[in-house]
């Protein structure tokens, strides 16, 4: 047994994990890549943008107010590189503050699916019986209740806020994670490796948590990337209907609302600019989810 | 052995699935699926006792019975004198240490998520969450260089192995925590057959070294017969041998048991070639609706009109060969 010893000196080897594997199969991909590389340009936008401009999102300019249509074009004199809307304030400005509001949507909607989806499914999945019944008929009957309808009632009751927008959103976006996660609870719990867990003892939270949520999250990674589009379309279609975000904060979708009502002055670029913010993201955003799929895909292994 | 007292002593075990007939209501009674049905035997502390039975005869459904992952219908499990059955959840999580389980399918009973030391840790944090983390490491290496693998490879992942690499991983992750039974849900029926050996023969040296019994189930009558102490023989939920392992393939006592033995292809073209394979007539009855009396009586070549009626005992035979049936 000469190589014990060695082994006792040897370095420990590293393995790799499927994550490792993925994240290599998923720089493969190119257009993957490429969307990763917007979405972080979006983000860093949102983020440091403010520190461009002289401009914040509320302040009106009040020499080019008059003239918004011949002057408030997007020009670099007046340091309104998106040009104006309709009241004089800096498109620059309220483009930064909508894609920060946007994203944050897109991102807490999806965190919360995440969290309580991938939790909430596993559970039912996992203990199954009349709990699973009882907890996925919960999920139905939210699921049945039309949630546009709830949303509006919540905005116009407690009053229009980012905050209910929120409450909103996290009423809803979990319901269909649930579902995934159990169905994928049902085919891994099977597996002998759970089996494994419970005849060692293993506490049944303990093995929800470390056997087979870490076995979901492939696919509710994908899931939630492709989630955050919806979101943001969501708010985007709330703030079109004057329901969302309040003057003077702004969102992509009250900025896109806003510059089609003047699209027939001619003033394109108040549609224009936020138009294509929202929809480079969303295409990134659909592209990220389809590389990080075709990556943490278990048929490629 | 001097005064054999059993370590598991299995009496009258039941285990009944419930199965919905096709297009029932939900206020109709399920159909019985009765996938173990009365099950009696002991297990001596260092023994080893082979399983062994067709597809579908409820070898691996006792085993999980008796580590109480499926639930029970009836019947005693008495491990040391406590009886599993009756015990609670916590009671019997403080048992499960003493009893491990080694899978089939060795690559799906390793969490691909986790490294190989986390895999084999689990047991040990699980049972003795206060040991530190300097001994788990080192308990963890020991383990894995007793069977075989090599201990710098704790951060690799289950799916960097190979088959007969991840069953040795299942067998120090059962080790770790030092159990006195070992379960072997056909541990080597997915390897290759010089892995086959290799594994079987380091489950018999730690057998050997650290006084283990083990339950082995198998449908490869040679390995069983290479392992085990004795066999016990399961027919559609029903133990019909129980035997030494020797006297049960030099003098197979139930039809069925016989019909099995003569299966076995003897490694040699001439001598199986005169080899006269009993051949059973008919199917595998349903367990849904199992025959009166002898359960094999419907295949059985010599049947009587008894055997309909009443279910045969297992009576003794002497050479520690136990027999269910009415005819031998």
């Amino acid at each position: 047994m000469t190589h014990v010893t060695n082994v006792e000196t040897a370095e420990v080897v590293k393995g790799r994990s499927l994550w490792q594997d993925a994240r290599v199969r998923f720089f493969r991909n190119k257009a993957a890549v490429a969307s990763m590389i917007i979405l972080i340009l979006v983000s860093l936008f949102a983020l440091f943008g403010g520190m461009l401009t002289p401009w914040s999102n509320e302040e009106i300019d009040w020499n080019l107010m008059g003239d918004v249509r011949t002057l408030g074009g997007p020009s670099f004199e007046t340091k309104h590189y998106f040009g104006l809307d309709p009241l004089g304030r800096d498109l620059f400005a309220r483009v930064v503050q909508g894609t920060q509001i946007s994203l944050m949507i897109g991102i807490v909607g999806a965190l919360i699916s995440v969290v309580v989806g991938t939790l909430y499914g596993a559970t039912a999945g996992f203990i199954g019986g009349r709990l699973d019944n009882i907890m996925m008929r919960i999920v139905d009957i939210l699921m049945a209740i039309p949630y546009m309808f709830v949303l509006i009632l919540l905005l116009v009751v407690f009053g229009r806020s980012i905050f209910m927008l929120f409450v909103g959103i996290g009423l809803i976006s979990w319901l269909d994670m649930a579902r995934i996660a159990r169905g994928q609870t049902l085919s891994i719990k099977n597996k002998e490796f759970v089996e494994a867990a419970i005849a060692t003892g293993v506490s049944t939270p303990k093995i929800i948590i470390r056997h087979i949520v870490p076995n979901l999250l492939g696919v509710v990674i994908v899931y939630a990337t492709l989630l955050v589009p919806s979101m943001i379309m969501f708010e985007s279609f709330i703030s079109f209907l004057g329901l969302g975000v309040q003057e003077p904060l702004t969102s992509w979708g009250a900025l896109i609302n806003e510059g089609a009502g003047q699209m027939r002055y001619g003033t394109l670029w108040m549609l224009g600019f936020p138009l294509f913010f929202f929809l480079i993201s969303l295409f990134a955003f659909f592209f990220f989810g389809d590389g990080l799929r075709d990556a943490l895909d278990p048929k490629d292994r | 052995m001097n005064a054999p007292s059993p370590l598991l002593s299995v009496r009258d075990l039941k285990v009944w699935f419930d199965i919905k007939p096709k297009g029932a209501m939900p206020w109709t009674a399920p159909d019985k699926l009765k996938a173990v049905d009365g099950v009696d035997f002991d297990l001596m502390p260092g023994e080893t006792l082979g399983i062994v039975g067709e597809s579908g005869c409820g070898k691996s459904t006792l085993a999980r019975a008796i580590m109480r992952m499926v639930p029970s219908e009836g019947g005693t499990v008495l491990w040391l004198g406590d009886d599993l059955l009756s015990l609670t959840k916590n009671g019997m999580r403080a048992h499960r240490k003493e009893m491990q389980m080694i899978f089939q399918d060795p690559l799906a009973s390793l969490n691909p998520r986790m490294t190989i030391g986390q895999i084999v840790a689990e047991p040990l944090k699980t049972h003795f969450p206060n040991t530190p983390a300097s001994e788990v490491k080192d308990r963890v290496r020991e383990v894995l260089d007793r069977v075989g693998i090599l201990p710098n490879m704790i951060n690799r992942y289950p799916h960097e192995f190979s088959g007969g690499q991840c069953q040795r991983i299942g067998i120090a992750r059962a080790l770790i925590v030092k159990p006195q039974l070992i379960i072997c849900d056909e541990p080597v029926s997915a390897l290759d057959v010089s892995i086959q050996a290799q594994v079987i023969n380091l489950l018999m040296d730690i057998q050997e070294e650290m006084g283990l019994s083990l339950i082995f189930i198998a449908h490869d009558l040679s390995v069983v017969k290479h392992i085990s102490t004795r066999v016990m023989v399961l027919y559609l939920g029903n133990v019909v041998e129980i035997s030494e392992s020797d006297q049960l393939y030099r003098a197979p006592g139930h039809p069925y048991t016989q019909a099995l033995i003569s299966a076995v292809p003897i490694p040699d073209p001439k001598a199986h070639a005169e080899n006269e394979v009993m051949l059973l007539d008919a199917d595998l009855p349903s367990p849904l609706d199992p025959p009166s009396g002898c359960v094999f009586r419907t295949r059985c070549p010599l049947a009587e009109p008894v055997c309909a009626e009443i279910k045969p005992p297992l009576t003794d035979r002497g050479k520690g060969q136990q027999v269910a049936c009415h005819v031998i």
